[in-house]
């Protein structure tokens, strides 16, 4: 496996002040960021936030307009082919070739990384076999399901033994049990030592495979850290609670009010669904949480705990929730968001 | 993760020609399995030479033929190496359509991202599409002969299937700036189209050109498909060559010079 420099002081991908703009549009602005050597950095926001273009400036195929980005210890920049030698990239856009079949489109990817021949075969066959896709290694990629073809994307970046691993929403547009493969092997990707970026839309993605969380909204870094400080800055869990009568909604919010634990995030009474979202940091403040509800007779419909939803993040880090999950949001709809 | 390899990173940074020949080699091969799998996309390539053979002699060459002082035999000798001409731009479209949809189906950002010099893609590309030409010329060459030509000149059809690839290879550029500037297929062929069009049937191509208004002779001569089907001509059947043949490879030169940096520009900087 390709290895890190050591002059880059433990750090597979620094970015210091990156700004991007789209025409009028900031898509990036002033991004600061860190990777360490063998971490897996998750960078969580809605769509727009800029993650796709974090990701398309560090692998080279977009230009920033200032600040300055280094993976592996590569300027992207001023040595973009050392860089492009010791990446790997999965996302949304950098594919495959569909009309050639999945083993054919490894063996193109490891010749063109100047494998020699017979390498470059036992490679594409290794890494088949690898992602479970060896009995449809003859076939067209047109034909993979949404779940094969998100396997190959990762085939094909692993053939150079990538040091650094971009995933771009990797698992976007994929059905529950189809993201789960995809995950188990991005964590056995991660068990081999691999330094991960990945983009996501969603909390739980990145608590499955993250260590740091980054989180972006609009161009800009809002929050940073260890995945479990973060938790427990927005509420590791949530509570939702729904009163089998919706005029116990006041007094039940009253009572977690009284319990304290609201403090930590915010409790959010839902007065159209007629429920409450409690944020809670351990099981002793579910139990609590159960109790003081039994304490005060008020019968329940539903207790269900969640993870914390993108929003949910948001609103807790921002006061704002996220912006609509559309590609590009006009800016009545940002600020309608925001209120 | 065990190993630890000290990069030297000038030496990573250079592309050897070997490198730049394997990368070429690599995505020529992906480009003709692409007909392999798909060989109703060579459709083109068989059927245009067919089709419009047939078309201009048999709909249009006793009337021209006529004119020039023969029949339709004698049209036959007149448009076949103009044809040759018109298969050299009409297929260079290809490598336009092509490279949008690459750029479209993201496979483009997989090759941008790998260590491979972006000429190579071009160069690919460019490659494939010219021997698709080459098969065409083929095609049109044996439907030239059922219809009755005569192939006198052996060195002088090598000669000027020579001279249709050089200016192909130059229009190509062309094409490929237009595949990465535009936003898909449709509009490359659209606009592969309104570039098309006048410079085919303004030329002498399919007609002498001497009954044509002044000011569109004055068009016509300098057009580069007029020139290298005269090229063609003379080449093929006899005639003057020498003017024509300069004025094609100078434009070929000039064209070349012009839209490979562009293309290569447009390639590297596309976002």
């Amino acid at each position: 496996m390709t290895r890190i420099d050591k002059n880059t002081g433990g750090a597979a991908v620094t970015v210091r002040g990156l700004v991007k703009h789209y025409g009028e549009t900031k898509a990036l602005d002033g991004v600061d960021l860190d990777v360490r050597e063998g971490t897996v950095m998750g960078v969580l926001g809605p769509n727009g936030a800029g993650k796709t273009t974090l990701v398309r400036i560090l692998s080279t195929l977009l230009k920033s307009d200032s600040g300055q980005a280094t993976v592996a210890g590569y300027d992207v920049v001023r040595q973009p082919r050392q860089l492009r030698r010791v990446i790997g990239l999965t996302g949304q856009y950098a594919s495959v070739d569909e009309k050639l079949s999945g083993w054919e489109n490894l063996y193109m990817i490891g010749r063109l990384l100047d494998l020699p021949r017979k390498d470059a075969r036992g490679r594409a066959d290794e890494l088949l076999e690898r992602f479970s896709l060896t009995e449809a290694a003859k076939r067209p990629a047109a034909t993979y399901s949404g779940g094969m073809r998100r396997r190959l994307d990762l085939a094909a970046s692993m053939i150079g033994r990538p040091a650094v691993l971009f995933l771009d929403e990797p698992t976007t547009g994929l059905d529950p049990r189809t993201r789960n493969e995809v995950w188990d092997e991005v964590k056995r990707m991660v068990g081999d030592g691999v330094t991960v970026l990945l983009t996501t839309q969603y909390m739980e993605e990145a608590e499955q495979l993250a260590s740091e969380l980054t989180v972006v909204d609009r161009g800009q870094v809002i929050a940073g850290g260890a995945i479990e400080e973060l938790k427990a800055k927005v509420g590791g869990r949530a509570l939702r609670i729904r009163p089998a009568d919706p005029a116990h909604l006041r007094p039940l919010a009253v009572a977690l009010d009284e319990l304290g634990i609201t403090g930590l995030a915010t409790t959010t009474v839902d007065t159209d669904r007629g429920d409450v979202l409690v944020p809670i940091l351990s099981d002793e403040q579910l139990t609590a949480v159960v109790g003081a509800v039994t304490a005060r007779g008020i019968t329940l419909s539903s207790l269900t705990t969640e993870l914390p939803s993108l929003d949910e993040v948001f609103l807790s880090l921002t006061g704002h929730r996220a912006s609509a999950p559309q590609d590009a949001v006009p800016a009545e709809d940002l600020q309608e968001a925001a209120v | 993760m065990s190993a630890v390899t000290i990069h030297d990173a000038e030496a990573d940074a250079r592309i050897s020609l070997r490198g730049h020949l394997r990368h070429t080699g690599a995505l020529i091969r992906r480009n003709l399995l692409w007909i392999r799998k798909d060989p109703e996309s060579m459709a083109d390539a068989l059927l245009m030479p067919v089709i419009f053979t047939l078309l201009f002699v048999f709909v249009f060459g006793g009337s021209i033929g006529q004119a020039l002082g023969g029949g339709q035999d004698r049209y036959v000798q007149y448009v076949i190496p103009g044809m040759i001409a018109m298969m050299s731009m009409t297929l260079s479209q290809g490598v336009g359509t092509g490279f949008s949809q690459d750029f479209n189906s993201g496979v483009m950002d997989r090759f941008r991202s790998l260590p491979i010099g972006r000429g190579s893609v071009l160069f690919a590309k460019i490659s494939v599409e010219l021997l698709r030409m080459l098969f065409a010329t083929a095609v049109l060459m044996i439907v030239a002969v059922a219809v009755g030509f005569e192939i006198t000149n052996w060195p002088g059809l090598l000669a000027t299937v020579a001279l249709s690839t050089a200016f192909a290879s130059s229009i190509m550029w062309v094409f490929l700036t237009l595949g990465v500037i535009l936003k898909n297929a449709q509009s490359v062929q659209a606009m592969g189209f309104l570039v098309l069009f006048p410079l085919q049937f303004g030329s002498s191509i399919f007609a002498p050109t001497t009954s044509m208004p002044g000011w569109l002779q004055a068009f016509t001569d300098y057009n580069p498909l007029s020139t290298l089907a005269d090229a063609a001509r003379g080449l093929m059947v006899g005639g003057p060559v020498a003017h024509d043949l300069w004025v094609t490879l100078g434009w070929s030169v000039a064209i070349t010079a012009v839209m490979a940096p562009v293309a290569i520009h447009k390639f590297r900087t596309k976002s």
